[in-house]
């Protein structure tokens, strides 16, 4: 795989219009992954907002309401407190955004380091630490997770924290592969005989080039992160009730309402659906757009 | 061949050296709250001796790396330990569970590939067409519907609409195939719709690459229709990629069976591994974390190696 | 003399759609006769092997599309056939030999069995009596230990040996024509001869006419009964292979001729492009479109383009220029 971005960063076009001209080309070309953008976009303002729009709060019990159906009073009904789901899973789109931004922005920062640093070492160090990806990618995702949360316990911060170890690391391939392709490069030897410092190297031309294949990964891991998040929280390991998970709103308590009242059962699984099907029609557009050598690495 | 997958299996040692690291890193930092727990439920009494007692009986006295040769060296001769609740070997434990969820996984990819082979094929010969959009973006959407959302309708909705649930008793497939058939499918149909979503891109991708090669070109031009092209010149050479998929879904099937053992209550590796959590057992967590990543390489050895049967190129070096 | 197997008449493929379009083959005429060498010369991009396609009809559709002209084999014309009898000639009346050898041949399937396929197919052969002529025919192309190396994958033959299973493959069905697509590009030089030899020898057993695409004129010299010279997707000169050597009529021509090798350089040696670049088929010139590097460029080549015109018997050229000094 070769990545011919090879443009120093100093001669690029201004930001602002560059930004503007590839929105642009994203609803031009890609109208799919535009409105997986535009949904996105609606996910990321109804998590900020949450507390803003949801007309009762999240754990607000109210036992004469208990499962109510549908109606405008209660847009997607009620669960066996009386809660209101349509405010659960905004508050849960709230959830769904702090895990889903800090584990992918952790995962992208891991994954850069180390595929950057394996990728320009090479040799020795970077056969070492391919084993050892190597091993840590043989254990399937959700179970390291399920390990590692029985050891430090449910909540916020550790599963932030091993989501974005754990997708950090497999994800350090790919960079580590354009990193690779770069290095090769002829400007970067050049620069490398007139003495630069390793560390100049890596920001100067290493990390601008290697750009598009991270924001690719960091848009298409938010995704997988939710993704993750829920089914360790449906499996009651994620954060605990009555933080109200999407994956935990379908587990637990409420699955035994839900012959009862079946739209317990749809309403935040239609929310996880909607979100990471968007955000993976805008990672996919974005990989055609950035980097088309990307194709069928995920 | 031979000298091929001896070679694979050493440069296999490395990755299984760091792998059992990893395991044993990540369970140990369990111990303290262990013997709390067991110490809490079995005297609510326990003093400082019975804590002794009980470090040493588990080897928590030594030092790490003692602890963690010593633990190797177990797991090298079949010793996993004992589960510390029900007092009987890990090793027992996993054995019993392995086959139910290999039953499960096999079952899903071969589903799976049923699933995806025919409809990717179908994507790429008809590119662009209505059809081949609404195929993919299926693919697309399979990717973003989780499994235990799937799971949680098909025990709800079927329920309410025509009374029907599916079966929640396991029964072993010696003591009555059909019943435990019945019982997998539907499982293994929500775990292969899953698997074949990616699948069905890639075949549909390698498919496409397919036929744009010369070789197929030179059928056309022996006068061949399209349906031998296809099936006799293009599919071989499409599946072979498709193949090492395989290899690349097995972290996911065992992933994904995790959930799906759980909803439809199938006593295998995940839900051990979830009760050895709620437990805190934690050398059968160990025992499973190892065995599943050990299992993965295995299986992605596997994959390679039966390469030779698909792609008369691969000669083993 | 024998009525034509082949017969071309103002053939025009396009490709791409809208402002894209682009024409790479632009009223094209030939025919070819029993145990006749016709060869087909041009640059890369000429149109030559597009041409070679369409005969067929391979052209890759989307985005090429043949959209005017008649292809008439034994006067049946093949545009207006059925998919159903277009196929029954492929590979059994008319074959076709491409010119990658590497990637030609299907890499998962044995040797014999892709020679075995069209006669199974045509010949109505059973699998077994198919193997078994597959068999002779690798022995007839001259494959050292056919018998063995019928069972084996592409990648376990050279480069000349994977031509010479396309040979075998090409003559199963005993076609009455061998479109040849460059069939000797890809491969070495010492190897070029014997191909060559091979199917021209080959041929003349069973009669079949032979249409041989190529760049090189020394193949063309060698080879060839009669001769069309290519340029930008039309037919600038074609005669006997003695007209075009003795007497070449078009500057294009004269330039090919300057470039082929001579005993005294290197043997092989592709052709040396003539002065400027080959032309850019989405913008053609008006006019001629060999002018904007001809010698004898005048003014009229600009304002309109040259049709073909005899210049006595079956030399024919399309330039308005004298080129006889």
């Amino acid at each position: 795989m070769t990545i011919a971005l090879d443009r120093p960063a100093a001669s690029r076009p201004r930001r602002g219009s560059a930004t503007m001209k590839f929105i642009g080309r994203l609803f031009r070309e890609k109208p799919l992954g535009a409105a997986g953008a535009v949904i996105f976009l609606v996910f990321l303002f109804c998590g900020l907002f949450a507390d803003v729009l949801a007309p009762y709060g999240y754990n607000q019990i109210s036992p004469i309401n208990r499962l109510k159906p549908p109606s405008w009073q209660f847009l997607f009904g009620t669960d066996n407190l009386g809660r209101d789901v349509f405010s659960r899973c905004l508050y849960g789109a709230q959830l769904s955004v702090i895990i889903g931004f800090c584990a992918a922005g952790l995962a992208t920062i891991v994954s850069v380091v180390i595929g950057v640093v394996s990728g320009y070492i090479g040799g020795r160090f970077d056969m070492i630490v391919q084993r050892m990806v190597d091993a840590w990618m043989s254990f399937p995702d959700l179970i390291v997770l399920i390990v590692v949360v029985s050891v430090v316990g449910p909540g916020l911060l550790p599963i932030i924290l091993v989501l974005g170890l754990l997708l950090g690391i497999g994800g350090s391939r790919i960079i580590r592969g354009a990193t690779i392709s770069v290095r090769e490069n002829m400007y970067v030897t050049a620069t490398q005989s007139m003495g630069a410092s390793t560390f100049r190297i890596l920001f100067r031309h290493i990390l601008p080039n290697v750009m598009a294949p991270v924001i690719i990964l960091f848009t298409t891991r938010v995704g997988f992160v939710i993704l993750a998040e829920s089914g360790l929280s449906f499996l009651g390991l994620g954060v605990p009730p009555p933080a109200p998970t999407w994956g935990g709103m379908l587990s637990g308590s409420g699955r035994t309402y839900m012959l009862q009242g079946p739209w317990l059962a749809l309403a935040p699984g239609l929310c996880l659906t909607f979100v990471v099907y968007a955000t993976n029609v805008f990672g996919d557009a974005l990989r055609d757009l950035l980097d088309p050598r990307m194709r069928g690495t995920r | 061949m031979w000298a091929y997958t001896l070679r694979r299996l050493l440069a296999l040692i490395p990755t299984l050296v760091f792998a059992s690291l990893i395991v044993f890193a990540t369970v140990r930092m369990i111990p303290g709250d262990v013997i709390d727990m067991m110490l809490s439920q079995n005297d609510t009494s326990a003093g400082q001796k019975d804590r002794e007692q009980l470090e040493q009986a588990l080897g928590l006295d030594q030092p790490v790396y003692i602890q963690y040769f010593r633990w190797l060296g177990g797991v090298a001769r079949g010793d996993f330990g004992h589960s510390l609740w029900q007092n009987t070997p890990v090793l027992d434990q996993i054995l019993a569970r392995l086959p139910i969820t290999f039953e499960l996984g096999l079952l899903a990819i071969i589903i799976g590939l049923v699933i995806a082979v025919p409809i990717g094929v179908l994507s790429a010969l008809r590119q662009d067409t209505t059809g081949d959009y609404l195929m993919r973006s299926l693919s697309i959407l399979m990717l973003a519907v989780p499994s235990f959302w799937v799971g949680t309708m098909v025990m709800v909705f079927p329920s309410i609409w025509w009374g029907w649930a599916p079966a929640l008793v396991y029964v072993p497939f010696t003591q009555d195939p059909l019943a435990n058939l019945g019982h997998m499918l539907t499982p293994a149909l929500i775990l292969g719709m899953s698997l074949s979503a990616i699948t069905m891109r890639m075949m549909r991708t390698m498919m496409l690459e397919v036929l744009r090669q010369d070789y197929i070109r030179t059928a056309w031009a022996k006068g061949l229709n399209e349906r031998t092209i296809v099936v006799r010149h293009a599919l071989r050479n499409a599946l072979i990629p498709v193949i090492t998929l395989i290899g690349i879904q097995a972290p996911l099937v065992i992933g994904g069976a995790v959930i799906i053992e759980q909803i439809f209550v199938i006593p295998g590796m995940g839900l051990l591994l979830l009760d050895a959590v709620g437990q805190r057992d934690y050398p059968v967590i160990a025992g499973v974390f190892l065995v599943v990543g050990v299992a993965v390489m295995l299986i992605n050895l596997i994959v390679d190696l039966s390469y030779g049967l698909f792609d008369p190129k691969v000669r083993y070096r | 003399m024998h009525s034509p197997v082949l017969e071309v008449k103002n053939l025009a493929v396009e490709f791409g759609s809208g402002a894209g379009r682009v024409r790479a083959v632009d009223d094209v005429s030939f025919d070819v006769r029993p145990g006749e060498t016709l060869a087909i010369v041009g640059e890369s991009g000429s149109g030559k092997s597009v041409t070679a396609l369409s005969l067929l009809r391979l052209v890759p559709t989307p985005p090429g599309r043949i959209c005017a002209g008649e292809i008439l084999f034994h006067g049946e014309d093949l545009l207006k056939a059925s998919e159903a009898s277009i196929r029954s000639i492929r590979g059994n009346r008319i074959a076709m030999i491409f010119q990658e050898p590497m990637s030609s041949l299907n890499p998962a399937l044995t040797v014999g069995l892709q020679i075995a396929e069209p006669l199974q197919l045509h010949g109505k052969l059973t699998w077994a009596k198919a193997f078994e002529r597959a068999r002779e025919l690798l022995g007839k192309v001259r494959i050292p230990d056919a018998a063995r190396r019928v069972n084996a994958h592409p990648h376990q033959f050279s480069g000349g040996m994977r031509q010479r299973a396309m040979i075998a493959m090409a003559l199963a069905c005993k076609p009455n024509l061998i479109i040849a697509d460059e069939p000797t590009t890809a491969l070495d030089v010492t190897v070029q001869a014997q191909i060559l030899s091979l199917l021209k020898n080959l041929t003349k057993e069973t009669n079949a006419a032979l249409i041989l695409i190529t760049h090189d004129l020394g193949v063309v010299a060698r080879y060839a009964d009669r001769v069309c010279v290519m340029y930008a997707g039309r037919v600038v000169e074609s005669g006997s292979a003695q007209d075009i050597y003795a007497n070449p009529q078009h500057p294009y021509t004269l330039g090919l001729m300057a470039s082929i090798p001579r005993l005294d350089q290197e043997a092989g040696q592709r052709l040396t492009p003539i002065d400027g670049q080959p032309p850019d088929l989405a913008a053609l010139p008006k006019g001629c479109a060999f002018e904007p590097r001809c010698r004898f460029a005048m003014a009229r080549c600009r304002r309109e383009r040259p049709a073909l015109e005899s210049q006595g018997g079956r030399h024919y050229r399309a330039c308005f220029a004298d080129v006889s000094c």
